[in-house]
């Protein structure tokens, strides 16, 4: 992981605007800035574009108009060979998880490693480990089909930060779990911030944000952002 | 770990191009190996003939009418002999006595009275330096004047006439090759963006975890590579005993022209590099087929 100096702008947006094929605009003239190093919570009634605007900060979409700058480099000038490499640096949690069904929970965690090329021994000494932490122990061999909402959303989480991230961008990532293991997972991120990973977490959940909001939080309402303190 | 075995990410082995590419492949890699075997059969029936005929030269006198035809016939042949002797580059002469003509004509006419009376044609072999540019043209005419109803077979001439026929067929048996090459390419970039298509969402994680485009399409060259030595196998696995049994049979209906039909070694070689060449080409072929197709995605 870089270590990049607190306070540097880790993600930039500019007058960003977004609408699906020939829909309305779903985002409006979106700016604001998030220092590197920090922890913000991004909140919005359903539909607002929250899952949207994760979607452009992960590099899964483009936006219509306006300028993303994602640890210093523009994405609108930035070739399609060079994405990979920032893609790397970013860990996201899927509002659907997006788990591949056909792996067990181990090679799904093992995934953006293996992506990476990273050696067999030092996967099957972290993911084990990691899937422990969360509370899967028992279920490194399961496919996806087979485990609950919760035990999905767990292995999900894993595999966006057993790369060590330096941003962390996780939809509703305590949706489907009871408020114990809400709370242990979101300490594995207050963990992993205090290591200097950025994080951005998209959430209903007014009492989540009461109890971890250390940072202005991000609220979209009629495709606008607008920071709340 | 058992859960940690060597598998692609892409569940590919599931999808349909499974089962049909190989039977694909099979059939392709079956019929180059015939073309190619029969290209090899042709080269080496070319040099036998080549090997056989270019030193030789053969004269027929046509036996005299008359009286004492048999005399005059014996004073052409001797005329005739002498005046081969006399070119240079000739090596030997040598003419076939009357009983030796007939004993080559007995496959076709039998020996019967009527035949040993029939005024047959003399023949006379010549043997003659292949190195050396002899005029045919110019032995011919000489021949004719010296000697009445004698005339020259260069067999050279209807060699190369032969020779020309094999050419052409070598050259459609590489065009065969290549038309497969081509249809076995072109199937392996329907399959594999088929594969892609149905696989979409699978890619989509991969880039988003950050993978590389060559990641991707290395898991999609990697199945089409064994599924194209699967198919490629199971292909020259028809075409060897195919080839046998034809081989056999060449071997029944030869005759003294036809010399033995045999595949040279570089032919097995070639053979049996049909299924790597096969496996190799789906191989590149899907890597660049995803590629190409990564590429218009954003
Ligand atoms: N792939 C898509 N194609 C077309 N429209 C879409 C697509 N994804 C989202 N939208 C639209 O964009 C708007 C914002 O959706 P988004 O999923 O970003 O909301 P959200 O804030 O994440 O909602 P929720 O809290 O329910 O997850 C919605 O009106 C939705 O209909
Ligand atoms: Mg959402």
């Amino acid at each position: 992981m870089r270590h990049r100096p607190r306070g540097e702008d880790i993600i930039r947006f500019d007058s960003v605007g977004l609408r699906y094929g020939l829909g309305p605009e779903v985002l409006q003239d979106v700016t604001f800035a998030l220092p590197s190093g920090s922890f913000h919570f991004l909140t919005g009634p359903s539909g607002a574009g929250k899952s949207s605007l994760l979607r452009l900060m992960y590099l899964g979409l483009r936006p219509t108009r306006g300028r993303v700058v994602l640890f210093d480099r523009d994405i609108a000038n930035t070739k399609r060979y060079e994405l990979p490499a920032l893609r790397r640096r970013i860990g996201v949690v899927f509002q659907d998880f997006r788990l591949l069904d056909h792996m067990t929970a181990l090679d799904n965690v093992a995934l953006p490693l293996r992506v990476r090329g990273v050696r067999e021994s030092e996967i099957r000494k972290h993911v084990p480990e990691l899937l422990s932490w969360v509370g899967l122990a028992d279920h490194l061999g399961a496919r996806p089909s087979t485990l609950s909402g919760g035990q999905k959303q767990r292995v999900a989480i894993a595999r966006a930060v057993i790369g060590r991230p330096d941003l962390l961008l996780a939809d509703e990532p305590t949706g489907n779990v009871d408020d114990h293991i809400a709370m242990r997972l979101m300490y594995l991120f207050e963990e992993l911030n205090k290591l200097g990973t950025t994080i951005v977490v998209a959430t209903h959940n007014e009492g989540l944000v009461e109890r971890f909001a250390h940072n202005p939080r991000l609220h979209i309402e009629h495709g606008m952002v607008s920071r709340v303190t | 770990m058992m859960l940690f075995r060597r598998r692609s990410d892409l569940p590919l082995a599931g999808d349909a191009t499974s089962r049909f590419l190989p039977w694909l492949v099979a059939l392709m890699v079956f019929l180059a190996a015939m073309a190619v075997a029969g290209a090899f059969v042709i080269s080496g029936l070319m040099e036998r003939w080549d090997r056989d005929v270019s030193g030789t030269l053969t004269v027929q006198v046509i036996p005299a009418g008359g009286d004492h035809a048999e005399a005059a016939t014996e004073e052409r042949v001797r005329v005739a002999v002498e005046v081969m002797r006399k070119v240079p580059g000739v090596l030997a002469v040598k003419a076939f006595d009357k009983k030796r003509t007939l004993a080559l004509l007995e496959p076709w006419l039998g020996n019967t009275d009527m035949v040993q009376d029939m005024p047959l044609p003399r023949l006379i072999d010549v043997t003659v330096d292949s190195d050396a540019r002899i005029d045919l043209g110019e032995v011919a005419s000489r021949l004719a004047r010296a000697v009445p109803g004698a005339s020259l077979d260069d067999h050279r001439v209807w060699l190369s006439r032969l020779i020309n026929l094999s050419r052409t067929m070598q050259w459609l048996a590489v065009v065969v090759v290549v038309l497969i090459g081509a249809v076995t390419s072109a199937t392996v970039v329907y399959a594999t963006r088929t594969g892609m298509a149905v696989h979409h969402g699978i890619i989509e994680v991969l880039h988003l975890i950050g993978a590389h485009d060559d990641y991707i399409a290395r898991q999609f060259a990697d199945r089409a590579f064994s599924l194209g030595i699967a198919g490629g196998l199971m292909g020259l696995g028809l075409a060897l005993p195919a080839l046998t049994a034809l081989g056999w049979a060449a071997k029944r209906l030869e005759g003294g022209f036809l010399p033995s039909i045999g595949l040279p070694v570089l032919g097995y070689v070639a053979l049996a590099l049909l299924p790597l060449l096969a496996a190799g080409l789906a191989m590149l072929t899907a890597r660049l087929t995803v590629h190409g197709t990564l590429a218009r995605m954003p």
